[in-house]
């Protein structure tokens, strides 16, 4: 069979047409869980199923995507769905931010800011922030209407009496323009803060779990705290070995059997742009301009 | 006394042709009573007696068939289900007979204490663990178990945790379901005597229900007996079990083992 088999980007238009309608009716209740027929898709669910629909609704021919996987270009996730859509939708594709329309991402909102006019999609998971909480749908769709979220700060509070801080370090709850507490899909919770007043429109798409969700540009968003234990949008304390950036988010990784280490950038087309501006760091090779 | 505004010659709870059907099978039928404010009403009978479905109905757990019920004059039976939840989290408190359908057994005993208290919107964390070690100090349960989940509790103390997590937010009404069930004998007395002291302290109006006649006459200030659905005989707790009327009071009265 031949590329040409496919209808554009993958999906059949009606089923794009039924994506287009739950992701308007979530840009239109921000934060709300909308249901939609998820589709099977030819990957498995993990993997991006639920972003991969939302990207697909998405695509126009005149679109550049990026796709990026924990912050990386080049890992195996972003690779496969790049050349997913490259062969489904013949789009062009890149990995500046900044050049991209359309942004897939799985947990990671890049360095860059975003512009307005981009459309950033998530890949969720468990798009219920209640989930572990409590187990039951039916319980946790009623709790949602009815606005009693209180179970949300036992979390927390369970993690102070534990850890002393509020230890939760991902997929950290947030609360949307005063109603809905929303999961953001696993980012870190540094990337938190550039999750509300973005200039971006926001999709999240869960695929096994059947639900979109969406923030609409410069939506109110605020991470859940208590008064004596406010949100702190943490990161390892260094800067980037390669590029020097004291303000990007930041992989450990360990480099030896005796314990050696360095820290990179997580959002490797930042990475990249700054070393070709001539910013070093700590690890970069011998006589790269300094 | 109570810290709230309860009118006192106004009855805080009035329940007026009360009907539960299971089908065919009647659940309870046209229960009528008033509960004052301060007032403990217990509810005796056997097993199948329509007791758990009555209460269930009271607290709306399950939606009633007929009748009325006016909580300090508004309608719980008609009114919109999050006004209904409010008054659930805030003005009334359930025991359940099991704490571990009240509990939540993978949280710890403060987490617990403090969950209505965030969930009317408590947002200081020391405050709330404040809170929550002076409630394990009233329901005598050690400071230092505060982090401890209810599993790592004994029945006993499973239970006092489940009353001191419903009486934070101080309620005015209390529902309460078997609270001695499954306990032994001396454990029993010690709940029971904690549970009196709380209610005369903080003004509580309880609806108990029990199948423990000695519960009843430690607890209650009014009894109301019922048989296959129906309320049979009601009256001072006193009097209901001095000088019973009914036949069934009477045989029930009998049955209880003199030590």
């Amino acid at each position: 069979m031949t590329d040409q088999a496919y209808n554009f980007a993958y999906l059949d238009e009606a089923t794009k047409r039924m994506i287009r309608r739950a992701l308007l009716k979530g840009l239109a209740i921000p934060g709300y869980q909308v249901p939609f027929a998820s589709r099977e898709m030819p990957m498995p669910y993990g993997w991006g199923t639920g972003g991969v629909q939302v990207t697909a609704a998405c695509l126009t021919p005149d679109d550049t995507l990026k796709v990026i996987d924990q912050g990386a270009d080049d890992t195996t996730n972003a690779v496969s769905i790049r050349k997913f859509f490259e062969r489904t939708a013949q789009v062009q594709t890149s990995e500046t931010t900044a050049k991209a329309t359309v942004i897939q991402t799985r947990h990671r909102i890049p360095e860059v800011a975003l512009t307005e006019g981009q459309i950033l999609v998530y890949q969720v998971p468990i798009p219920e922030p209640l989930r572990f909480l409590e187990p039951r749908e039916s319980e946790t769709r009623r709790m949602h209407a009815l606005e009693e979220y209180g179970l949300m700060h036992v979390k927390l509070y369970e993690d102070i009496a534990r850890h002393g801080a509020i230890a939760t370090s991902y997929a950290y709850p947030v609360k949307v323009e005063g109603r809905y507490v929303m999961d953001p899909s696993p980012i870190p919770k540094f990337d938190n803060p550039k999750l509300g007043s973005n200039a971006a429109i926001q999709l999240f798409g869960a695929g096994r779990e059947q639900r979109i969700y969406a923030l609409p540009p410069y939506t109110d968003v605020v991470s859940l705290d208590f008064e004596d234990h406010p949100f702190d949008p943490s990161k390892a304390d260094h800067a980037c070995d390669l590029c020097g950036s004291e303000v990007s988010y930041l992989d450990e990784l360990i480099t030896d059997d005796k314990g050696s280490r360095m820290f990179v950038c997580s959002d490797t087309s930042y990475c990249t742009a700054r070393q070709d501006e001539g910013h070093t760091g700590r690890l970069s090779p011998e006589g790269v301009a300094a | 006394m109570t810290m709230h505004d309860v009118s006192l010659d106004q009855p805080l709870f009035r329940v007026d042709g009360l009907t539960k059907r299971y089908g065919q099978r009647i659940g309870c039928a046209d229960v009528i009573f008033d509960l004052w404010p301060g007032e403990v009403l217990g509810i005796v009978g056997e097993s199948g007696s329509g007791k758990s479905t009555l209460l269930g109905c009271l607290a709306g757990h399950m939606q009633a068939d007929e009748g009325k019920i006016l909580y300090r004059g508004r309608n719980t039976l008609t009114m919109p289900e999050p006004e209904r939840r409010v008054l659930s989290r805030t003005e009334w408190a359930f025991v359940h007979q099991n704490p571990r359908d009240g509990l939540r057994m993978g949280v710890s005993a403060g987490g617990n204490v403090g969950e209505r208290l965030m969930a009317i919107g408590a947002r200081n964390y020391g405050e709330i663990r404040e809170t929550a070690t002076d409630w394990l100090g009233r329901v005598e349960i050690a400071g230092e178990r505060i982090d401890d989940r209810p599993r790592q509790f004994s029945g006993g103390m499973q239970q006092r945790l489940q009353i001191a997590r419903n009486l934070v937010t101080s309620p005015r009404l209390v529902f309460m379901d078997e609270p001695t069930g499954g306990l032994d004998v001396s454990v029993q007395a010690r709940l029971l005597d904690l549970l009196r002291g709380l209610v005369r302290d903080m003004g509580l109006s309880v609806i108990i229900v029990t199948h423990d006649l000695a519960v009843a006459r430690l607890l209650a200030d009014r009894l109301m007996v019922m048989k296959d659905g129906h309320v049979i005989e009601q009256g001072l707790t006193d009097q209901v079990l001095d000088d019973p009327q009914a036949a069934y009071t009477q045989l029930l009265v009998s049955s209880v083992l003199q030590v």
